[in-house]
């Protein structure tokens, strides 16, 4: 079985911090990481694989150069090969120009690695937290979807996926070939191993740059293929803060703040 | 002397940081409160290959170096000394001494599941009236033809309840002192062998420390590690190995602690400012980072020197004196710009402290790497 | 495609006893106001299975037009079904926009639907409005985890979606209905849903958490301690008939399910009163709780920024003002 994973380099956004001053977000020093939901996806790819050796697991990013140490990282936990498209075109795409762009690149990807049976994704990346490119991405393909995947496995040539629901939790499977993205699970992924990340230092990582597909539209991809755009941006702004109740003792500030409560009828 | 990380320390030390921070960092304060041994964390640890780093692939090991294996320790320590120490233990002081003194039969038979981390190790040569005084060793093997019968105990044994493998030495020959002592590979579950009680301690309480007790155990006479009355010289060669590990502990101890304490600083406020804005903060947080960074570069030094197979046992000695002074220094001190809140176990500060203390004591006390250091000046 | 009308569409979704969800009913509220701006109707899409419930309730909170396609595929939801269903209302009827809530399912199915019309889609908006320049809707949505805020627009593709966050719009006054009720016959065959249900999870009530719908939320962070520590805060949750929140650091560290979750990775909660017990208020959990009527803060740490959003607070320990909380209120009940 082949099982694409799609992994995105990206802040560590509960590093960024808002500069007091200017009021703009301050990116220097934030790590860039392993998109977390990305590493759920590829989780859930390697506990496949631990039960059937047989699985291929392929991951591709999509991003600068410097993003191969999200490939090198993914190869050190569990995955097998990777692949990075990266090209100036690509750069401002939306979801859309962006899942057109990885959908060109299952299927190049495909010409070398055969048919991948499943596309795992996280449910989103938390920089731009859309969970927009997996469903757009299957939508291009064609193929059928589950998201918020917690857990899966294989059931006769069904995969089953425990999955969040709008009312709770539920299993539906989906025959291949399908895309199905992730969210946390119960269980932490796995480290990358001592040996795997050697092989991943010395691993050669396929790049798709610009054009790496010739059927590949232009007037779909970047800026110019994207439909929506950012207006502008800017950061929230800080609440002005209420009001600290004080008293003598805890008994007394309790008092006063169910007193509070109550005049206004909250409770 | 050059210790400059080459991409390949540089990618296992982040592969090391992030398992400390995210398995080791939230067990450290419960393992502490309930004394309790870092038992989940040994399978991840030995699937990732950290049971084994410095040591050959042949025998299942990861083929990187000291360096790396230091580094690995300094970033567990950092969060939580207790499992530092349950991988220096098994590591530097049982599996060490079967690589270096084994007979090929010897490591073929213990070095994978060692290495693998399917099995721990423990070292024992503390007894109850043998300690910084080694060679006061009561336990004593008796050459009985077939095998060695061992009788005895062992005290402040760190992993022992949860350790499969022990080198342990014993008296062959009394007669000799310390050249009568010998080194024995012995296994859990041999007849007559059992583990004691439990010590309950100030610091590093995650960590286990029991006894050992031996009442007629037979030993194979294969189990010999190294040649008969040169125990003692075995075990002092390991420990002077160990003690980089020890020293990597206290350095991981102190950074931690001083990791803690910026993020702290730069958060409480005091008369109307963050208490990182006061000078006496910035210059107690200045002087204990130079300290500390100065026994990084004696830790590194002393595993530099044994990856380079020059002298190490006098460098390895003075990166312990001068990195466990420095954590039970730098400790103490942060936990004084914590203030209350330091005192209380809301904070790790605390924990970090009582942690710190050991260093300056087992592996050799600091006063025991000052004779060492000391000797060698005047020889 | 082309849009053929000024009319907003607003998504409504519903449960499977026919009744719609919270979220698109308190979508017409802003939907009525950007249509009227627009100059085109409000109009409410029902998908589902027996939806009277849902039908009416649109039509009793602004909707000028309801859109019903029902039939047993759209029971229970599935992305095929409702994706194909939907796509076929937009190309007959072409809005010019459409508000899905941003639920599980609707940011499930929304960007099948955005990508087949090959239109734009714009993710959990918290806040919605018209570009003065273009007309466009302006699309208001938090990224980075909260720390910054953008606004997106979908020049020229029609019809301009997005999804937009349960809970932080309010449902407008009920009001005599109007609505044009519109039934479309539209079906999915059986062999074109590639999803099977398996089975549903029967997990203990407790894990059956309505934030979203709650009236009171007391919420416990990284202070409560352990998980031993949330059961005083489910006490006065129950004396209260509140529900019980969390922090992601309270799930991180395993004390409590993700279910309890409040912020930027868990729901977003706009109750008429949120408890905050020893949660520090990182941008990313007050993203999804600020919206809150009042906010209670109970916090150690003097300088914690939840007190920056909080109408009360009080500083000190949780531990021990939970309990005489929870003894204040019983009295009270008394």
């Amino acid at each position: 079985m082949n099982i694409l994973v799609c992994a995105k380099q990206v802040p560590d956004t509960t590093e960024i911090k808002i500069d007091p001053v200017t009021n703009t977000l301050i990116r220097d020093g934030v790590p860039a990481i392993l998109n977390p939901y990305d590493g759920y996806a590829l989780e859930a790819a390697a506990r496949l694989k631990d039960k059937d050796p047989e699985v291929k697991i392929v991951v591709v990013t999509m991003g600068p150069e410097a993003a191969k140490a999200v490939s090198k990282e993914c190869l050190a936990i569990a995955a097998d090969k990777a692949y990075l498209v990266s090209g100036r075109s690509f750069a401002g795409s939306d979801t859309l120009a962006t899942s057109y762009i990885l959908y060109n690149a299952v299927k190049e990807i495909e010409k070398v690695e055969g048919k991948f049976d499943f596309i795992f994704c996280g449910k989103q990346a938390i920089d731009g937290d859309t969970a927009q490119v997996g469903p757009e991405m299957a939508e291009w393909l064609g193929y059928g979807q589950i998201t918020n995947g917690l857990e899966c496995e294989m059931n006769g040539d069904k995969l089953e996926v425990l999955k969040e629901g709008a009312d709770g939790n539920l299993v539906l499977s989906i025959k291949a070939p399908a895309v199905v993205t992730f969210t946390k699970p119960s269980f932490d992924p796995r480290f990358p191993t001592i040996k795997r990340k050697m092989a991943a230092n010395k691993a050669v990582i396929e790049v798709l740059g610009d054009g790496f597909n010739p059927d590949m539209d232009d007037a779909k991809i970047g800026l110019k293929g994207s439909p929506t755009f950012v207006r502008k941006s800017f950061t929230p702004p800080v609440a002005a803060g209420g009001e600290i109740l004080k008293a003598e003792t805890p008994e007394d500030v309790v008092k006063l703040l169910v007193g509070k409560l109550t005049e206004s009828h909250v409770i | 002397m050059d210790f400059r990380n080459d991409e390949m320390h540089e990618e296992l030390l982040a592969v090391y940081k992030d398992f400390a921070e995210k398995a080791v960092a939230p067990l450290a304060a419960e393992l502490d409160e309930q004394e309790r041994f870092p038992e989940e964390l040994i399978p991840t640890m030995a699937e990732m290959g950290l049971m084994g780093i410095a040591f050959p692939e042949e025998y299942g090991g990861m083929g990187m170096d000291e360096l790396s294996y230091v580094q690995c320790v300094e970033e567990i320590s950092k969060k939580c000394a207790s499992t530092g120490v349950t991988l220096s233990g098994h590591a530097s002081l049982c599996c060490w001494p079967i690589f270096h003194f084994g007979t090929e039969e010897q490591k073929a038979k213990y070095l994978p599941d060692l290495l693998a981390g399917k099995k721990l190790g423990a070292f024992g040569l503390t007894e109850a009236n043998a300690g910084t005084d080694a060679a006061g060793q009561k336990t004593v093997a008796e050459d009985m033809g077939d095998y060695y019968l061992v009788n005895g105990s062992k005290m402040f044994i760190t992993n022992a309840a949860y350790a499969d493998i022990f080198i342990v030495m014993a008296m062959t020959d009394k007669s000799q002192g310390t050249k009568g002592i010998s080194a024995f590979i012995m296994e859990k579950g041999m007849e007559g062998f059992s583990v004691g009680k439990k010590e309950h301690k100030m610091g590093i309480r995650g960590s286990n420390t029991c006894e050992l007790i031996f009442e007629n155990v037979k030993v194979p006479k294969e189990n010999l590690l190294g040649k008969l009355g040169k125990g003692f010289a075995l075990a002092m060669q390991t420990l002077d190995g160990g003690r980089i590990g020890i020293a990597a502990q206290a350095l991981g101890i102190a950074e931690g602690a001083l990791d803690v304490t910026v993020e702290y600083v730069k958060q409480r406020v005091q008369f109307g400012k963050p208490i990182a804005a006061f000078q006496n903060t910035q210059f107690e947080l200045a002087q204990m980072k130079a300290n500390t960074d100065a026994a990084k570069m004696l830790v590194y030094r002393a595993a530099n020197a044994l990856d380079n197979g020059e002298p190490y046992s006098i460098l390895a000695a003075e990166a312990k004196l001068f990195a466990a002074r420095n954590a039970s220094d730098v400790t103490r001190r942060c936990l004084q710009l914590y203030g209350g809140y330091g005192y209380t176990r809301e904070y790790p500060i605390e924990r970090m402290m009582r942690d710190a203390k050991i260093t300056e004591i087992y592996e050799g006390t600091s006063e025991v790497q000052m004779m060492v250091v000391g000797g060698s000046m005047i020889r | 495609m082309d849009p053929k009308t000024k009319d907003l569409w607003v998504f409504v979704e519903t449960k499977e006893d026919g009744s719609a969800r919270n979220v698109g009913i308190e979508l017409l509220n802003p939907g009525k106001e950007l249509a009227a701006k627009q100059g085109g109707k409000l109009v409410a899409v029902v998908i589902g299975n027996n939806v009277q419930a849902a039908v009416d309730d649109a039509a009793k909170h602004g909707a000028d037009q309801v859109i019903v396609i029902e039939g047993p595929e759209y029971q229970m939801f599935s992305t095929d079904a409702y994706a194909t269903a939907l796509v076929a209302a937009v190309e007959k009827y072409g809005p010019t926009a459409m508000l899905v809530g941003a639920s599980v399912n609707g940011r499930d199915f929304a960007p099948r639907v955005s990508a087949r019309l090959q239109t734009g889609l714009t993710a959990d908006c918290t806040s919605l409005g018209i570009d003065e320049e273009t007309g466009c809707i302006a699309w208001t949505r938090p990224a980075f985890g909260g720390n910054l805020m953008a606004t997106i627009l979908c020049k020229t593709a029609r019809p301009q979606i997005g999804t937009v966050r349960p809970g932080v719009f309010k449902k407008a006054e009920e009001e005599a209905p109007h609505a044009e009720i519109i039934k479309e016959d539209i079906h999915v065959a059986a062999a074109d849903i590639r999803t099977e249900l398996v089975r549903k999870i029967q997990e203990g009530a407790e894990e059956v958490v309505d934030l979203e719908g709650a009236d009171i939320i007391v919420s416990g962070g990284r202070g409560v301690g352990n998980a031993e520590g949330f059961a005083p805060l489910q006490e006065l949750c129950d004396l209260l008939g509140a529900t019980l929140g969390c922090s992601r650091a309270a799930v991180d560290a395993g004390w409590i399910s993700h279910a309890h979750q409040v912020g930027q990775t868990g729901k977003t909660v706009a109750p008429k009163l949120y408890v905050a017990c020893g949660i520090s208020g990182a941008i990313q959990h007050r993203a999804g709780m600020a919206g809150s009527d009042v906010i209670v803060a109970i916090n150690k740490d003097a300088d914690a920024p939840i007190f920056e959003v909080a109408t009360y607070g009080i500083v000190g320990d949780l531990k021990e003002i939970v309990p005489l909380l929870t003894e204040e209120v019983k009295k009270l009940k008394a």
